[in-house]
């Protein structure tokens, strides 16, 4: 607890107080100290800029980038753009919830990955992609991901 | 140093000239979206230390190149536009580039090419159809016929550098604009009729005027990098390849408009077009290119980065202009026109990202130059991301008017694996797929409009027999059903009607009277939805159905997807005669459905496949077929 605690200060002192039109800001930098948004970590940052906590938590649930729960150590961004889709983005998730027994939206038991679907990242050229935290995988064949994961 | 008048502002330049010219040889690293991440900064790395090891005067920044007899520069670039061969390594003045470079490439780079003057063969591009390699980008196929504006500098000067920006005659359309009256600035946008590269193609002159004419005394000015559209990149690589153009397009536009503060608003999956235009703005402040009395005169403005939370709806204009408010970015009607009162219910200007870029070129050159490129109606250029089923995947900008047929088989390469051309989808999901009849359609705003697609941000995804139409308009309807912000009813319910109704078809559910029931319905969403998320969400459908009809038809009567994508009504058979035997398919099965012997046919058990289709991506003897 004392953890979040001193990650929430870390965050408010960094922000102005009072100053509504940061919230996206705030909770973009209390998403970046935790990995996802705390539910006292929201209502900290609702009550230093003077916004209701509905507002907050309308924004918190609206912008895809927040995760309300705890996220895995390394996120897996699987690419479904366009182009991934055509070159088979669907057949590299299924490879992943065989290999790691979770699908997109979903963390493994350990804490170790969160599978995400995310919107085109602008890889197109090394279609279907996956970023494993900064690491990207690119080109990937079917049956392939769960080696080049390891792979480290 | 700072720059406080335009006078400054040349002697700083004649100095960067000269060092610039200075420089013996340049080596140019890749580190656009593809080639970072396929490795270009570990290139960069390598390629520096080599040099310097091997004692050769190799700096990374303009500046130091000064104290140098006979300095290398080995800058980081922006795209350089051949997506598909990266990591790009450009040498000039030599013209060679290098593609598919890694980091122990460095050794002979610099050993052969850079002391000994030799090319390296095995490292140029490949030409796919002739088998030739190309040397530099005045051989390779790829960059003929392209006209760069927009990404002039992007990929060709250093990516985080005012000095380099400086150096190619950066902020002189500032300083020129700086010397006429606001009123000017506009009419010269108004008569190189510019219009808005985010895919609308409404007149930015008309827009700046219309914003001036607006009542009130605070106005903003707002740069729209959010493009959530997939397969788009154009603006990533602009933001991140030649920040500083589309800082000075913002700044001109402000004089032009008299706007004291501007935002850009950045997609929040782009982080390194982030940090570049942070360093960007830091620098124009530190040098007074930003803040107050810019270069002397009476204006005063500043940029502030808004990053995006991750939802699509927000390149939509007054969502936008909500969500840089801090609030969930939900659009508004348009009857209040955001020029009138758009952010803080102040007057505003939005442009995309590219338009901004197009705008210093104009003032330095005059609208006359601008419109003597392109069509009489899209003059000037667009830039493009060509991706799909194409050879040459990348970053392109080719004059308005140029046919689909030469993008697609003259620069793009033609089609990947030789596979027949289906469509061409462009607009994004606000747009639609057009059939190999539309090739010769010339790529302007309104050609691509009449032909039922539509222009939009810049994505052209090239789609061959393998793509199913019907599993591409349902692919665009579940893109939009989970970006619809869910304000109006027409897009929030109608969307997740249409998605049912397709998802039917596709599962082979479909009935007779089903393509009358989609229409109707898509035009209902098309009249009644409040913003253009919602009126264009219904075009991808509407648009494979008029082109592709006969396949949604052979969906629904015989339940079958011809290009086999359609899991519920696929059936995969391996052709006993064309299987080799290489054992390719049965290692890439993710079921393990597929069985045999080295050397002996294939065969898929039908109980366990899963109609994933990985089997026939694998093959390279087109022995997997659809029943």
């Amino acid at each position: 607890m004392s953890e979040v605690k001193g990650g929430i200060e870390r965050v408010l002192s960094r922000l102005p107080k009072g100053d509504a039109s940061v919230l996206v800001h705030a909770m973009q930098d209390v998403q970046t100290e935790f990995n996802y948004l705390p539910a006292d970590a929201v209502k900290a940052v609702a009550e230093h800029l003077g916004v209701p906590f509905s507002k907050a938590y309308a924004v918190a649930t609206f912008y895809k980038a927040f995760s309300l729960t705890p996220r895995g150590k390394t996120i897996l961004k699987c690419c479904t753009g366009t182009t991934c889709h055509i070159r088979g983005s669907s057949v590299v998730i299924e490879d992943l919830r065989k290999g790691l027994g979770v699908g997109p939206g979903e963390t493994t038991p350990d804490m170790a990955y969160t599978v995400e679907a995310v919107n085109c990242v602008g890889a197109c050229a090394l279609a279907p992609v996956v970023i494993a935290g900064d690491r990207y995988m690119a080109n990937l064949k079917p049956g392939e991901v769960m080696k080049r994961l390891k792979e480290g | 140093m700072r720059i406080d008048t335009p006078n400054t502002l040349e002697t700083i330049r004649t100095r960067l000239k000269k060092l610039d010219a200075g420089v013996k040889r340049r080596v140019l690293v890749c580190s656009g979206p593809g080639c970072a991440a396929s490795g270009g900064f570990k290139v960069h790395e390598a390629l520096v230390k080599e040099m310097r090891d091997k004692g050769l005067e190799a700096e990374v920044e303009l500046a130091p190149c000064l104290e140098r007899k006979d300095p290398l520069l080995v800058a980081i670039t922006g795209c350089q536009g051949l997506c598909q061969s990266g990591p790009l390594v450009h040498i000039l003045p030599d013209d060679i580039l290098y593609t598919g470079v890694k980091p122990a490439h460095a050794a002979d780079i610099v050993e052969k090419t850079l002391k000994g003057g030799e090319v390296i063969e095995k490292l140029l591009v490949k030409d796919p159809k002739s088998g030739e390699r190309g040397k530099g980008r005045a051989d390779i196929p790829f960059y003929k016929g392209q006209k760069y504006i927009a990404l002039e500098g992007c990929g060709r000067i250093l990516a985080e550098s005012l000095d380099a920006y400086l150096a190619v005659g950066g902020f002189s359309a500032l300083a020129e604009a700086l010397t006429r009256t606001p009123d000017a600035v506009i009419t010269e946008v108004e008569k190189s009729g510019l219009r808005g590269r985010g895919g609308g193609g409404y007149g930015t002159g008309r827009k700046w005027r219309s914003c001036v004419k607006a009542p009130g005394d605070e106005r903003f000015v707002i740069c729209n990098g959010d493009e959530g559209d997939p397969g788009a990149f154009m603006d990533c690589c602009i933001m991140e390849g030649d920040p500083y153009r589309v800082l000075e397009g913002m700044i001109i536009c402000a004089h032009a408009v008299g706007a004291r503060q501007g935002y850009i608003y950045v997609r929040n999956e782009y982080p390194r077009a982030v940090k570049r235009l942070t360093l960007a703005i830091e620098a124009c402040r530190a040098a007074g290119l930003l803040g107050e009395r810019i270069l002397g005169s009476g204006l005063t403005f500043d940029i502030r980065i808004s990053r995006g939370g991750g939802a699509f709806v927000c390149g939509e204009s007054t969502a936008l202009m909500r969500s840089i408010e801090g609030n969930v970015g939900e659009p508004r009607a348009k009857y209040i026109h955001s020029v009138e009162r758009g952010l803080y219910n102040k007057p505003t200007v939005l442009n995309n990202v590219e338009t901004f870029a197009c705008v210093p070129s104009i003032i330095t050159r005059g609208a006359a130059w601008f419109t003597g490129i392109g069509t009489p109606k899209s003059p000037g250029t667009k830039a493009f991301c060509l991706v799909g089923k194409i050879r040459n995947t990348g970053l392109i900008e080719v004059p308005m008017g140029t046919p689909l047929r030469e993008v697609i088989f003259g620069i793009g390469g033609g089609m990947l694996d030789d596979r027949p051309f289906k469509a061409v989808q462009t607009g994004g999901p606000s747009g639609g797929c057009l059939p190999d009849s539309q090739l010769d359609l010339p790529v302007d705003f309104d050609a691509l409009t009449r032909a039922g697609s539509m222009m939009g941000s810049g994505g052209m995804i090239i789609m061959d027999d393998r793509t199913c139409m019907v599993d591409v308009a349902r692919y665009f309807l579940a893109f939009l059903l989970e970006e619809s912000c869910g304000k109006c009813v027409p897009c929030r319910e109608g969307l997740r009607q249409l998605h049912a109704m397709i998802e039917n078809i596709c599962q082979g559910k479909g009935k007779a009277g089903d393509l009358e029931r989609i229409e109707r319905l898509a035009r209902n969403i098309k009249v009644g939805s409040l913003c253009g998320l919602g009126k264009s969400a219904p075009n991808p459908v509407l648009s494979t159905i008029k082109n592709f009809r006969e396949e949604y038809e052979a969906h629904i009567r015989d339940k079958r997807c011809p290009a086999g994508v359609c899991r519920a009504i696929t059936t995969f058979r391996i052709d006993a005669e064309a299987c080799t035997g290489c054992m390719l398919c049965v290692k890439a099965c993710p079921p393990g459905a597929v069985t045999g012997e080295r050397k002996q046919p294939h065969v898929i058990d039908e109980a366990i496949c899963t109609r994933c289709g990985a089997c026939r991506m694998v093959c390279k003897y087109d022995a997997v077929k659809t029943v």
